[in-house]
């Protein structure tokens, strides 16, 4: 880089700059974002002898496999079906617990403890946190054996594990800490000198969420989204757990095809699986943009 | 996450502002409600995992489910005695080195990068987007991508090469999201002030910005070990012949039916809650230390 004073070289300067920190990075998403992906888009228009091998060459013939099976369009149901419940129940905890934390608790410590408090299962294993529903849900399980002692039921209920109640409370369980926190932080951001004087003005508690609060947090809500949808969309395991192998989603039939060495399906399923969530996301990101609200 | 977790320090800071409009005086009906509701939450996020470890201590006629029977240590010499259980031991260690790995490598990339998207640059916007693609993209895809461009490319899967890789592309997008929200708080008038005081570049990042930005680095860290440590998805096909520890975990979920499981749980998230614990620590001694100065 050679040194210049004239004002005309300056963006390249920065430029240059700007690549070289970012150059890192960089050299790691390559070989292990951008190419698995051309790989996997590259495998799905491959043929294959049904053990795994691969000839490289160009057919369609996965993709109108996959999109003529009836079982694509189950599996596509049943993943938006978690998704959609999954997004219903994590955004409304989530942003009222958001809300709670932010314009119900006077002492901001105390909700920075609180906060804290909500976040710190996201640093353990999702896994166990996952398998930790077993004592609860199960036919001998907590809920069941309350609900015997209480003469509400006589017959210890079975759709709470193994079933699809059982793989939304465990998505819910796991993801709600993905609405919390974005919301909590544009809230955190809304001016608490609007909010009196809108209650000088005579605005009722319902104005204030409606016209306020709802409209002040849709970035956060927006992020929430982002996460909670491409990680529901993107999992297998959840489903394959808890519901004891009762349902399947998009990624878990992947999964299937993975185990069976159907790689040239499994990728076209992929690539229409990648397609669906970059369509949502953009979506998304078309109503905030992210990169300005995560650096304001 | 990010934002909110890194700026935890700052915002405690200015906390004297009044207390928030509509909480003051008397509480509103809402408060109660929402109170109640919070309650349930946390109740409902630790509840379920205070079970397991409680049934951990079981012993050896201990089961899936309440009530305990007994107890004792038995399921935890179990787990990393037996063999039937797999290679816990190997696992949890090869774990433990990846996340270390992880963490540095998360913690350097990182931090060039959160200084390089400082400012805008051509192309900023293309490495934003790729490494938002690698935050929502399906782990699983991403995993089998990275197995087969390995195989394709001759080369041997294994933890500590592909599994380093795909675990990359998942931890440093939290990462450099997380330095984007140190940053935005970092007065630039600091850097400045250094320069003029002669300082080299090299100077001012290590005398100025890495002091400053301290706390926000050990987020960063947290980020990095907890993500690695309990990383599934893309693990998965990528590890190679040799076990970490989540895949570890779900193959006992698969064909173990006893108490070890939840042994390995309350393992692993003792581990969880020291990193965490030691990561929080550090940050408000780093901030009372820094109060403290300032005064002095």
């Amino acid at each position: 880089m050679q040194p210049s004073s004239s004002s005309a070289q300056a963006p390249s300067r920065a430029n240059l700059a700007g690549w070289l920190y970012v150059s890192p990075l960089v050299l790691v998403l390559v070989p292990f974002f951008v190419a698995p992906i051309l790989v996997v888009l590259a495998a799905s228009f491959f043929a294959t002898d049904g053990f795994g091998g691969l000839t490289p060459g160009f057919t369609l013939a996965s993709y109108i496999e996959v999109l003529h099976s009836a079982l694509t369009l189950k599996l596509y149901l049943a993943t938006i079906k978690f998704t959609v419940l999954t997004w219903v129940f994590t955004l409304i905890i989530g942003f009222f617990v958001a809300y709670f934390l932010v314009f119900h608790v006077r002492n901001q410590l105390l909700a920075i403890g609180l906060f804290l408090l909500c976040t710190v299962p996201f640093w353990t294993s999702n896994i166990i946190r996952m398998i930790s529903w077993i004592p609860l849900l199960g036919k001998e399980g907590l809920i069941n054996q309350a609900l015997l002692a209480m003469g509400v039921i006589h017959q210890p209920l079975e759709v709470l594990l193994f079933s699809d109640l059982a793989v939304v409370i465990a998505y819910v369980h796991q993801l709600t800490i993905f609405m919390i926190v974005p919301i909590f932080n544009s809230m955190a951001r809304i001016d608490k000198k609007l909010i009196e004087a809108a209650i000088d003005a005579g605005a009722s508690r319902f104005d204030i969420m409606r016209l306020i609060v709802v409209p002040m947090s849709k970035s956060g809500i927006a992020l929430g989204t982002i996460f909670v949808v491409s990680i529901v969309m993107g999992d297998f395991f959840v489903v394959k757990v808890m519901s004891g192998g009762g349902s399947a989603s998009v990624v878990s039939a992947f999964y299937e095809d993975v185990g069976v060495l159907q790689y040239p399906t499994a990728a076209a399923s992929a690539v229409l699986l990648t397609l669906v969530l970059v369509a949502i996301v953009a979506l998304i990101l078309r109503t905030v943009d992210i990169r300005q609200e995560i650096t304001r | 996450m990010s934002a909110v977790l890194a700026d935890m320090p700052e915002t405690a800071a200015p906390a004297t502002t009044k207390a928030i409009a509509p909480s003051k005086g008397g509480r509103p009906w809402t408060f109660y409600v929402l109170a109640t509701l919070f309650g349930l939450y946390v109740i409902a996020l630790y509840g379920p995992m205070f079970c397991i470890y409680i049934l951990s201590f079981q012993d050896i006629r201990g089961g899936l489910v309440f009530p305990m029977k007994g107890h004792s240590l038995h399921w935890f010499v179990d787990l990393f005695t037996q063999v039937r259980t797999g290679d816990v031991k190997g696992s949890f260690d090869r774990s433990i080195k990846l996340a270390v790995i992880v963490t540095i490598i998360t913690v350097l990339v990182s931090f060039l990068a959160g200084l390089g998207f400082r400012k805008r640059f051509r192309g900023d916007t293309f490495v934003f987007y790729m490494m938002i693609g690698s935050l929502v993209a399906p782990g699983l895809v991403l995993g089998l991508g990275t197995g087969l461009l390995f195989q394709a490319l001759g080369l041997n899967a294994s933890w500590y090469t592909s599994a380093l890789g795909a675990q990359l592309s998942w931890t440093l997008p939290f990462g450099v999201l997380v330095m984007f929200a140190v940053m935005s708080r970092f007065d630039h008038v600091w850097e400045e002030a250094a320069y003029d005081l002669g300082a080299s570049r090299w100077q001012s990042i290590r005398l100025v910005m890495i002091p400053v930005l301290a706390p926000g680095l050990v987020a960063v860290a947290l980020f990095g070990f907890t993500l690695s440590y309990d990383e599934f998805a893309r693990s998965l096909q990528t590890a190679g012949s040799l076990n970490t520890l989540p895949l570890e975990i779900w193959s006992m979920t698969l064909n173990v039916t006893s108490p070890s499981l939840y042994a390995l749980g309350t393992v692993t998230t003792i581990v969880s809650f020291i990193v965490i614990g030691a990561s929080l620590g550090s940050i408000v001694l780093i901030q009372k230390k820094r109060g403290s100065q300032a005064k002095g």
